[in-house]
């Protein structure tokens, strides 16, 4: 018998390499040597940034490798810069924190690169195989990672939830690959698929449908979209903040990066059919998130319910499935990461004392005290509910208009007015921090050096890619075109 | 003699309706744990009827990957398990209420 192994190239892989061997190099130096070692957030960042090199090194390429398994492509490449960022970002938070609880370990910092590796893996997949290794790799760090206070009882419960569901999602989403599998004649490539389904249609279309509707489940459950978002607030709230900052823009980014290249790919011949299931899912996210997110007064449960509705709001783009609802994806996506990390920046900065200050009237008066850190937490509260002249109006204004490209208009009326409706619980933290006097001594807060940047710098992000989408929006224009379809 | 594909799909979708309906109903986490398995296992059984039928080796070989993977999940899951024992003294579901709406 012989064996042969089709030619690859590691270079094609780079970033993950790097993402994985850095991980690595942490647990091993972590476990074999003594002392307390202060130098894990400075080493992950350098990892990340090998990594975001590497990706812009390969920029331009596209190809497959690996016996067609990995795509090699802009469209990951961003996807790949998108979510270095955002676990850079994590990792400046993270440390004072984590300090805090006395968590300051070099597994957390192994487990975010491992996590990144998982996404990258789900961004750059051409086989079923590889976006279910890619979302497994993904959320098992990201269970350990929700349940990493593991004395605390919410970060406990948190975990557990999110294991269960999350195992119980993954079920439904490896069902569908399996009718995929059946219905497609014997095959899961992405790029065979759209082909194999069409020519089969007329046999195998109750079981495309089926496998359709299963993958929804499973993507859905990802990106917390209704009704598969009962895990969200919950996981959200009991999660390290850091992490829960994490989960909000990295695991939505990556999930959305298979789904979109699975549903654009692989599914062009049922668009009717999964467009008008995707229709009912978006308003029903974008709806429920915002209504429920004005009923909390806990805001890292306000922030779950409005990560809820962001996902409403992307999966209207990917319901326009043109080229300008891919790019929109890609800029709300970018959009996003940089409003809410920071978003959660400034919760970190407030809470405290193991968490000790979550309510949102203990914003109230925070103007007076601490006028930076309101006037940053007031830019990321606009960008959110969708203001210009920051990122989230421009990643709205390229949502809806794709929407309306599509000609999906009472699509986009209902995004709009539930941007409406969520200005109302966005800018009450601002009425809270600017026109209420403090209900008691909010006390001095420690702005330490790295979540204080780390705040500075998403927020003047947030309003420069707002000022200046355009760069960004060629870059994602050129990324998206891989998609023959839209 | 072969075994038709439809005794494959039929096995495997009343397995996999059993264990979802396990994980929905019993309260104590290493059950639904158990119910979980149950899933995955039942998507494995799909896999390899499909890929009996179609002579194709890429189904078989997911089956791997999903065993690979279920084993790395339960270890989480059972460390979560542990890690809860010990604040609560619980395996139940139901005792888990700190964080709701």
């Amino acid at each position: 018998m012989t064996l042969t192994i089709p030619t690859f190239s590691l270079i094609s892989i780079g970033p993950w390499l790097t993402l994985a061997l850095g991980a690595i190099l942490i647990l091993l130096v972590d476990a074999l040597s003594k002392g307390r070692k202060t130098y894990f957030p400075y080493f992950s960042l350098a990892v990340l940034a090998l990594a975001a090199f590497q990706t812009i090194d390969l920029w331009g390429a596209q190809s497959t490798d690996f016996a067609r398994m990995v795509y090699v492509d802009n469209f990951a490449f961003l996807f790949y810069l998108i979510l270095i960022l955002g676990a850079a970002l994590t990792i400046l938070l993270s440390r004072p924190y984590l300090e805090e609880w006395g968590k300051d370990m070099g597994e957390y910092y192994a487990l975010i690169l491992f996590a990144t590796v998982g996404m990258m893996m789900m961004a750059a997949s051409a086989h079923m195989i590889m976006i279910f290794l890619g979302l497994e790799v993904m959320s098992i760090a990201v269970y350990v990672l929700a349940g990493f206070f593991r004395e605390d009882a919410r970060s406990n419960e948190a975990a557990l939830k999110y294991l269960v569901l999350g195992a119980f999602a993954s079920a439904f989403l490896l069902f569908g690959m399996a009718f995929l599998y059946g219905a497609a004649g014997g095959s899961l490539y992405l790029d065979e698929l759209a082909k194999r389904l069409t020519d089969a249609a007329t046999l195998t279309k109750p079981l495309t449908l089926l496998a359709i509707a299963l993958l929804v489940v499973g993507f859905g459950f990802k990106v917390a979209a209704v009704p598969f978002h009962m895990w969200t607030p919950d996981v959200y709230e009991g999660a390290p903040t850091s992490i829960t900052a994490y989960m909000a823009v990295a695991v939505k980014a990556a999930a959305f990066a298979a789904f979109a290249r699975v549903f654009f790919l692989a599914f062009p011949a049922f668009h009717v059919n999964w467009h008008m299931l995707l229709w009912v899912l978006a308003v029903a996210t974008m709806t429920l998130g915002n209504v429920v997110a004005i009923a909390q007064t806990n805001i890292k449960r306000m922030l779950a319910y409005s990560s809820i509705a962001h996902a409403g709001y992307i999966l209207v783009a990917l319901v326009a499935a043109n080229q300008l609802g891919a790019v929109s994806i890609l800029y709300y996506l970018l959009a996003y990461t940089l409003m809410n990390i920071g978003a959660f920046g400034v919760v970190i900065l407030v809470a405290r004392k193991k968490d000790s200050y979550l309510n949102i009237y203990d914003y109230s008066g925070l103007a007076y005290q601490h006028p930076g850190l309101a006037a940053g937490m007031a830019v990321f509260m606009f960008a959110l509910a969708g203001m210009p002249p920051t990122a989230g109006f421009v990643g709205k204004f390229y949502i809806f208009s794709a929407a309306v490209q599509a000609g999906y208009i009472w699509l986009a009326i209902l995004g709009v007015m539930n941007s409406l409706v969520s200005v109302y619980y966005y800018l009450r933290i601002t009425v809270l921090m600017y026109m209420r006097p403090a209900e008691a001594d909010l006390g001095p807060i420690a702005f330490t050096p790295a979540v204080t940047a780390c705040v500075i710098a998403t927020a003047v992000a947030t309003v420069l890619v707002g000022i200046f989408p355009g760069w960004f929006y060629d870059l994602a224009m050129n990324s998206v075109k891989i998609f023959p379809s839209l | 003699m072969a075994v038709p594909l439809s005794y494959y799909l039929a096995l495997s979708v009343v397995l996999f309706a059993l264990g979802a309906i396990g994980v929905l109903i019993r309260r104590n986490i290493l059950i639904i744990l158990m119910c979980i398995e149950m899933m995955l296992n039942a998507v494995n059984i799909a896999f390899i009827g499909f890929a009996n039928a179609f002579q194709a080796i890429d189904g078989q070989m997911f089956v791997f990957f999903v065993m690979t993977v279920a084993a790395a999940e339960v270890a989480v899951g059972l460390a979560l398990v542990v890690a809860i024992f010990r604040n609560r003294a619980t395996v139940y579901v139901d005792d888990l209420n700190i964080l709701k709406w």
